[in-house]
């Protein structure tokens, strides 16, 4: 397999806004259904009640557009790099998504927590010093 | 319980989805030209594929599980412990898109999964 010019340069930088915009596309929802309620209490008769809420919540609609915004750079790289890779690689989103969640919305974030996300990221090392590509070019 | 089961869709679900999404980009092929018209010409493209829709399909089932899930967990909980996907999408990738995973891939994913469950430990 041969690399055309730039294709690790391009494939960071669409990486990058992955793990920009994922994150905060999941903070905002997490925002936003925070207001709708638990889960754990929902019952068959309130869906369509829980379905508007979620529909006219601006938080939900912002995060909507950030992953929007994550899937269409998403997109573009699995056209040229694994999937393989550019899941394990895109996983520095866990990082950022609980850096955001502990600034933004104030959640508390155990040490334990923090550790296993470092592991995470350490196990993205690893996986980011391979290949982006295993396959023959079309 | 409740909670078992969102994790489950939105694993399996997505996983499942990105694998079709990916499937689906392969055969649209690589992207040379990023300007907005080329980019809007790749997308529409993109959607005359089959594969694509079930992926769309099986994303939006994650997508709903995800929102339910984070009702009731927080955020800094809930996104690192769906990297369970990294299994599931190392095997899909080599039985569903025929990829090489190397060796050294799959230490990482290994590595990932051991630090999946230490968030998960981590839970109140």
């Amino acid at each position: 397999m041969k690399d055309s010019p730039g294709l690790h340069l391009k494939t960071y930088a669409l990486i990058l806004f992955i793990v920009l915009f994922a994150p905060l596309g999941n903070v905002l929802l997490s925002k936003g259904m925070k207001g709708v309620g638990s889960a754990k209490d929902w019952a068959r008769g309130d869906i369509s009640h829980i379905f508007g809420s979620i529909i006219t919540s601006g938080y939900i609609w912002l995060g909507i557009a950030c992953l929007l915004t994550f899937f269409v750079a998403y997109m573009l790289v699995l056209t040229w790099a694994d999937y393989s890779y550019v899941q394990p690689a895109s996983s520095f989103s866990y990082a950022v998504v609980a850096l955001l969640g502990y600034f933004l919305l104030g959640e508390a974030v155990p040490l334990l927590r923090w550790i296993g996300i470092f592991v995470i990221c350490v196990g993205v090392f690893v996986v980011g010093h391979t290949h982006p590509r295993t396959t023959e070019k079309a | 319980m409740r909670e078992f089961l969102f994790l489950f869709l939105i694993v399996t679900a997505g996983t499942g989805g990105e694998l079709c999404v990916s499937r689906a980009m392969k055969v649209v092929g690589e992207v040379h030209d990023f300007r907005p018209a080329a980019l809007v010409r790749f997308v529409l493209r993109a959607m005359g594929v089959g594969w694509m829709w079930i992926g769309i399909a099986m994303m939006t089932l994650a997508f709903f599980s995800l929102l339910a899930m984070l009702s009731i967990e927080n955020v800094s909980f809930v996104v690192p412990v769906t990297a369970l996907s990294y299994a599931a999408g190392a095997f899909g990738a080599t039985l569903f898109l025929r990829e090489r995973v190397s060796p050294q891939r799959w230490l990482g994913v290994f590595i990932v999964c051991v630090g999946v469950t230490l968030v998960w430990l981590s839970r109140r």
